[in-house]
């Protein structure tokens, strides 16, 4: 049992303090890599109480995609030499006492909620899916997954193609002075828009414009 | 101390929730480290939902962070493509002076 707290200790301390490294980091592309530091303690915390698919997934879906997007994003914008200017700003320093004062507020509220939640007697279930010890984590949840919330996953294989299309058509850029492919113009074209039958009168040939 | 708890997962949550809303507040650099803090709230959702659904027993709470996985991944490439447009049209990302709306 005490190696399960000094485990959790250590993945929690990891965590919290990338992810202040995140905010406090002078450069960018050390905050996109303090992220990444994040991502990965809080997905040795998911294995470690036994949320092992959920931990993977994390690591394969933010480690392996996200936080490499974010990384992608920083080097091609070259934003990675501004430097942190938090105490330096000069117009308006009213937002770090308004700022630091607002995370105070909301994180004594949600600790008050974690306490009340420690008095609280009853729990019910919502749909009493309870996890079956006997067989593993990933299995009851392709149990679950495809059958009770099959509707869900369709709906965000719906949203991960929207968003897909979404960066696409944003990103998009019609430059001018390149030839593109066309296949409507392509498949639409006609026999005589491309033969033109000519008459080569002898010993004069004719004159092809290239 | 040594017994860990529900409540020592959700104050791991509550911490690192609290850090991104900072991260919100406090940003003068760029917009990418916003986006980042969005993250890191999201995140702490996931802590959240995973030891409720470890600690009552439900394995719907691993099935809604699952979902919660698929939009953050869909928000942060729509936000990243927005940040690449803006950057092309304006030349900036600096959180100071993106005022064209004078909010």
């Amino acid at each position: 049992m005490i190696i399960h707290a000094v485990f959790f200790y250590t993945f929690s301390i990891v965590a919290i303090f990338s992810s202040v490294m995140v905010l406090a980091s002078k450069n960018t592309v050390h905050s996109v890599f303090f992220l990444i530091l994040d991502f990965i303690s809080i997905s040795c915390l998911f294995i470690m109480i036994g949320a092992e698919f959920l931990g993977m997934m994390m690591l394969i879906v933010y480690v392996g995609a996200v936080a490499v997007l974010f990384l992608f994003v920083v080097m091609m914008l070259n934003v990675a030499q501004q430097k942190n200017e938090w105490f330096a700003s000069t117009k308006s320093s009213t937002h770090i006492p308004f700022g630091l004062l607002f995370s105070i507020i909301i994180f004594f509220e949600l600790i008050i909620v974690v306490g009340g939640w420690k008095y609280k007697e009853n729990v019910s279930n919502s749909l009493s899916l309870d996890i079956i010890s006997e067989t593993t984590n990933t299995h009851s949840i392709g149990n679950v997954l495809y059958t009770e919330y099959i509707h869900l996953f369709q709906l965000s294989g719906m949203i991960l193609l929207v968003s897909m299309i979404g960066a696409i058509v944003l990103t998009f850029r019609k430059r001018s002075g390149i030839k593109r492919q066309s296949y409507f113009k392509q498949i639409s074209r006609e026999r005589n828009e491309g033969v033109e039958l000519v008459d080569v009168k002898n010993k004069e040939g004719i004159k092809i414009d290239d | 101390m040594i017994e860990i708890g529900l409540g020592h997962y959700l104050s791991l949550g509550a911490i690192i929730f609290t850090i991104g809303i900072a991260g919100i507040f406090l940003n003068r650099k760029n917009i990418i480290v916003i986006l980042m803090s969005i993250e890191l709230i999201l995140l702490s959702v996931n802590i959240n939902l995973v030891s409720f659904s470890v600690f009552i027993n439900d394995l719907t709470g691993q099935i809604f962070t699952l979902i919660v996985l698929t939009v953050a991944a869909a928000e942060a490439a729509i936000g990243l493509a927005i940040i690449v447009v803006y950057f092309r049209n304006s030349g900036t990302i600096r959180v100071e002076e993106i005022d064209k709306l004078k909010g």
